[in-house]
Parts: structure tokens; C-alpha cells; sequence
């Protein structure tokens, strides 16, 4: 039997067979861990699949660089200082920032409330977004394997112009997953408009739009004219996009460094304030009608 | 009391659904003016469940049972009434009760699709914060109990839906709930299976004494594992009690069937259900069961002789019909 003792005036907390329960931080390690080896080992269920959905994804940024390149050359060699080597370097390591904004998207939200998978969710002991934040970090991984070889392959294709120091090489470490976190509060905000209605589809578009030209995904945001740059300042898409490859492919300097890391980390301050404010009142809402 | 484990004291849930009219006027009034009906699913229930106690909730599709359920595991918010489960109100969705609790819904998984139950059992381990000695123990104490130990190393898409909702109740129960909430647990499952999953529920109340709350459609399930039953329609209890005071509560009648050395028109002691050779089967009002048993017995050579009550799926059809409330 379940031995059962109070603790601080609750009701009963469980102790299983006279031991106790593994602490907040440890099971938090663990829980993650766990998350993230399950979705390794779901991915390699799926790895042909993933493969040929990696090299898919890159039909993208060549266009873009085949264009730019273009352009550069068409120019007399670069455009504002960024040459055919800067664009390639910054579309091969777009292709692996591209990967790391993969997050829970809200499509999965409106499939999570009609199907009723939250509900399941709700009665465990455990927020919901550990779920999708464990498990996506673990397709990260096998996302990063794969990409090693893509990579090497457009490398000697378009032939890169990238020598990051130190510095930039630790920021782009710390700046990639940086921009999952922001990415995926930011998309599980959106998703949560779940919660009050369903047909929010339109609402998505025009957030993936924005995002698309203000997060240096289309192009490197130094590029744009001066109110997109100065717009896009105050708004959270850089640091999920440009700001990782701008700090492995330069041009920037260690302030600026710092400087993104910072950005990133107000971001996520905002996006966890908004998450847990939101989160709380949707599922208010979800238990009131839905459950 | 004190020490019950559910309490249930005018519990209610209200539910707001837009309606209109059909037809293209309608749509574009409803455009500027939305009307709303209030839905009551469940009208102020009561009732109290004691540790260790198999309680089944029985109602039509749209009786409150879903919902009910759904209140007390935390998922919905009561619109009106109270409710502890273990001392916790279950809508706040504290850890520390969540812990307690499971909720088993036959027709919602828990596994990964992808992967063996065991990889999924692992991640349970996790979400539970669960000690690995004791979790290694209740898991295979599970694996053992649901004969499951030739299927929780195939990827979880690889098994059938018995072999998969065995899986899902071991995964459901590794943390050693307190209080079992199972709607429709054996949903869709062939009778071998509903009846493994049946004893295996016995079992564990037996080792565990984990109070169960359980919805089914099955009689069968009613009957294996519940002495006592709530019986919910429209949102309301019509009855509160032992199974087996529920025929004599409902049923006015009672089946006999009676076998004689050779065949005889008994029409007169009671409305004939069928007549097959010399064995008769009748219908007589629960009153004069006593007086109709005597008579037969001493008017002629019984070879054989039973009196039943209804079939218990009779029995709660009369139930919902009747529309009684016990309060």
C-alpha cells in the first residue's frame, strides 16, 4: 500500500514504499532527459522520412541564395558588404536555424483541444509545455546529426566566406537554443487563442507573414530599409531567426553579442510572463466548456 | 463522513451552447445577435465514496456520467455544488492530488504510437517523479497482474485494441493511484478480454484498496466488480444503493422458470415468456413470487425450479425509464 504523510497542512503527499519521491530539480532533469531520448527514439522510427523532409526544407534558402548571389554579383560583388561567400554562409546556417524554430506549432493546438489530447495531459502531474519542450529539444538533436552532412554538401557547392571566432561560435551555441525557447512560447501564446475559439487559422498566417519578413528569415534584416530594422528591434523575431546566424556569420561585434543575448533573454522573460498568464486564463475558460 | 474519499454535496454543471435557427436568415442574425441555451449536464449530486470502494456509475449516453467524472478528475469546473477528492478540490489540479488520481478513458491513449509501452512507462516514471525500486516493482507487478509481458517490447501501433488498452490501464496505474476514474475502460474490447481486464481491476482493488469509480455500458462489468451502483440520467440520481436492491427497487416482476415431469398450460400463474417442451418460463409480479412458488409446488411435480430477477440491463432500462429520483 501507498504510504501516505501531510506536509504542510496538505491533505496527503505520496511516498512510495518508504521512499521518497525524487525532488523538483532532479525529476525536472530527469523528465526532460526521458522526453527528449523518447523523441530521438520516435525520430529514428522515422529517420528516411526526417531525411528527405531535411533536404525538402532546404529548397528554400537556396532560392534565396541563388537570388542574392546573383545580385551581389550582378552589383559589382556584394550588396551593403554581404558577398555571394556572406549569403552563402548565411543560408547554409539558416538551414540549421530553420530546424531549431520547428516548435510546437498552434495547428497542433487546435488538433490538441478537438481531439481532446489536452485533457489528458491536464490530469498529470506536470505543465504541458515541459512536454513539448522536452520532446522537440530531443528532435533537435537528431535534427542537428542530420544536418551535419547537408551542410558539408552545400558548403562545397556554394562555397561559404565564414571564419566566426570563439566568441561567435559559444554565442551561436547558446543563441540557437535561445531562439527555440522564444519560438516556442511565442507559437504556444498563439496556440492558446485556441482556448476562446477555433477558427484562428488566419490569425496564424499573418503572424508567420510578419514573421517572415521582420525575422531575418526572407533576408538578413541589415538589408531591409531603416524603419523594418528599426521596427523589427521591438519586436521578438530576430532573436528567433537573424540574430543566431548574424552571431556565427558576422558581421558583429562582442557587444552586440552580448547585446542579442540579452535581447533573447528579455524575450524569454516576456513570452514565460505571457505563456503563464494566458495559460491560466484559457484553461479557466477550457475547464469552464470543454475539459 | 470524515474519512470518505469522494464527497459529493450538490454538484452541478451547467453548459452554454449557441443555437439558431436553420437557413441563410438565421446565420446572418446570428451574426450580430448570438442566442445561447443553457444545457444542464449534471443537477446537484450527492453522494459519498468510501476508501477501497467499487462504485459503478451507470446511465444512458448524455446521463452526466462523462461529466461527472470529468469534475472530479479536475478536467471541468463545477458550476455549481462541492466536491473533494482525498481531501483536494479536484478542479485546482494540484500535483500533489494529481499524483493520487488516474483517469482512464477508453477511447483516449496515453502511449507512444511509435514506440514499446515500456519506453512510455519510462516517461510515466518521470512525469510521477517516481523512486526507480518502487516503480520497477509496481510496473512489473502490472506487467504480471494484466499478462502483458509478451507485448510491452512491440511498438504500442503493433498491438491490437485489447493488448493496447491493457497497456494503457499498466502505463494509467504505475504511480499507485489512490482513486481509479475509469469511463468505459473495456470499450470495444471482445469478451475475453473485457473479462481480463475485469478480474484484473478486482485484483488490484483487492492488493491496493484503491477506491474506483467506474462508467461502463457493460452489465457484465457492473455485476464482476461493483456491490454498489449509482445510477444517473439527465443529469440527475435515480439511484444510490447496493446492485442488488436496484431490481427490487425497479422491477415489479420477477422471472420463473419452472420445469415439470410433463407439459402444462400454466397461463394462470402468470404471463407465459416461453414454453419450450415441459419447461416454462413466467412472468410474475414480485408480490406473489412466495404465493405462485407454493402453489406450483404443491399443484404438481416439479422437476425443477428457479426465480431470477431480471436481467440487470432489464433492470436499468426500467431505471431510466421510471424517471425516479431518489434524493
Amino acid at each position: 500500500m501507498t504510504e501516505l504523510v501531510a506536509v504542510e497542512g496538505q491533505p496527503r503527499i505520496g511516498v512510495l514504499d518508504g521512499e521518497q519521491r525524487d525532488g523538483r530539480v532532479r525529476s525536472m532533469v530527469r523528465l526532460y532527459a526521458t522526453l527528449a531520448r523518447t523523441s530521438i527514439m520516435e525520430q529514428f522510427q522515422y529517420r528516411a522520412a526526417n531525411y528527405f523532409y531535411m533536404i525538402g526544407m532546404i529548397t528554400e534558402p537556396v532560392i534565396y541564395l541563388v537570388v542574392w548571389s546573383t545580385i551581389a554579383r550582378q552589383q559589382g560583388g556584394d550588396i551593403d558588404g554581404y558577398t555571394a561567400g556572406t549569403f552563402a554562409a548565411y543560408y547554409i546556417v539558416w538551414t540549421l536555424v530553420r530546424n531549431m524554430n520547428i516548435v510546437f506549432t498552434p495547428f497542433g493546438w487546435e488538433e490538441r483541444i478537438r481531439e481532446g489530447t489536452l485533457s489528458a495531459q491536464l490530469v498529470r502531474p506536470i505543465h504541458p509545455i515541459h512536454y513539448d519542450l522536452g520532446s522537440f529539444a530531443g528532435y533537435k538533436l537528431v535534427v542537428i546529426v542530420l544536418w551535419l552532412p547537408i551542410a558539408g554538401a552545400l558548403t562545397m557547392i556554394f562555397k561559404p566566406e565564414l571564419s566566426p571566432s570563439v566568441a561567435q561560435i559559444a554565442t551561436f551555441a547558446v543563441a540557437i537554443w535561445g531562439a527555440y525557447l522564444i519560438r516556442s512560447l511565442l507559437l504556444w501564446m498563439l496556440g492558446m487563442i485556441t482556448f476562446w475559439t477555433t477558427r484562428v487559422t488566419a490569425i496564424f498566417e499573418v503572424y508567420f507573414a510578419l514573421e517572415l519578413l521582420l525575422s531575418g528569415r526572407l533576408l538578413p534584416v541589415a538589408l531591409m530599409p531603416d524603419w523594418v530594422q528599426d521596427l523589427a528591434q521591438y519586436l521578438p523575431f530576430e532573436s528567433t531567426f537573424g540574430f543566431p546566424i548574424t552571431s556565427l556569420v558576422g558581421p558583429i561585434t562582442n557587444a552586440e553579442l552580448v547585446e542579442g543575448l540579452l535581447r533573447q533573454l528579455m524575450w524569454i522573460a516576456i513570452g514565460t510572463v505571457g505563456v503563464n498568464l494566458m495559460w491560466r486564463r484559457g484553461v479557466k475558460a477550457y475547464t469552464a466548456v470543454n475539459g | 463522513m470524515a474519512d470518505d474519499v469522494i464527497t459529493v454535496d450538490g454538484l452541478g454543471k451547467v453548459f452554454e451552447v449557441p443555437v439558431r435557427d436553420p437557413g441563410l436568415a438565421a446565420a446572418f442574425k446570428s451574426l450580430v445577435k448570438r442566442r445561447r441555451r443553457e444545457v444542464m449536464a449534471v443537477d446537484k449530486v450527492s453522494f459519498t465514496i468510501a476508501p477501497g470502494e467499487v462504485v459503478g456509475f451507470l446511465g444512458p449516453n448524455g446521463a452526466g456520467k462523462t461529466t461527472t467524472l470529468k469534475m472530479l478528475s479536475g478536467l471541468l469546473h463545477p458550476s455549481h455544488g462541492e466536491c473533494r477528492v482525498l481531501g483536494f478540490q479536484p478542479w485546482r489540479r494540484q500535483a500533489d492530488y494529481l499524483q493520487q488520481i488516474t483517469l482512464v478513458m477508453g477511447n483516449r491513449n496515453q502511449l507512444q504510437w511509435d514506440l514499446p509501452a515500456l519506453d512510455s512507462f519510462q516517461l510515466t516514471r518521470a512525469i510521477y517523479r517516481l523512486p526507480e525500486r518502487p516503480f520497477l516493482a509496481q510496473r512489473d507487478e502490472l506487467i504480471e497482474l494484466l499478462d502483458i509481458g509478451s507485448l510491452v517490447d512491440k511498438p504500442v501501433r503493433n498491438l491490437s485494441l485489447g493488448e493496447r488498452m491493457k497497456a494503457e490501464i499498466a502505463n494509467s496505474l504505475l504511480h499507485r493511484p489512490q482513486v481509479l476514474f475509469l469511463d468505459e475502460p473495456t470499450l470495444g474490447l471482445d469478451v475475453t478480454m473485457q473479462r481480463r481486464i475485469r478480474s484484473f481491476l478486482a485484483d488490484y482493488n483487492q492488493r491496493h484498496g484503491a477506491s474506483v469509480m467506474l462508467t461502463t455500458h457493460y452489465m457484465a462489468d457492473v455485476e464482476a466488480l461493483c456491490e454498489r451502483v449509482i445510477v444517473i440520467h439527465h443529469g440527475v440520481i435515480l439511484f444510490d444503493g447496493q446492485l442488488r436492491d436496484l431490481a427490487e427497487r425497479f422491477a415489479s416482476h420477477k422471472t420463473l422458470v419452472v420445469t415439470l415431469d410433463e407439459p402444462s398450460d400454466l397461463s394462470s400463474y402468470g404471463q407465459v415468456m416461453e414454453h419450450i417442451g415441459t419447461r416454462t418460463t413466467l412472468r410474475i409480479e414480485r408480490n406473489q413470487t412466495a404465493s405462485v412458488t407454493a402453489r406450483l409446488l404443491s399443484e404438481y411435480d416439479v422437476r425443477d425450479l428457479t426465480v431470477e430477477d431480471p436481467p440487470i440491463d432489464d433492470v436499468i432500462e426500467l431505471a431510466f425509464a421510471s424517471g425516479t429520483v431518489e434524493r
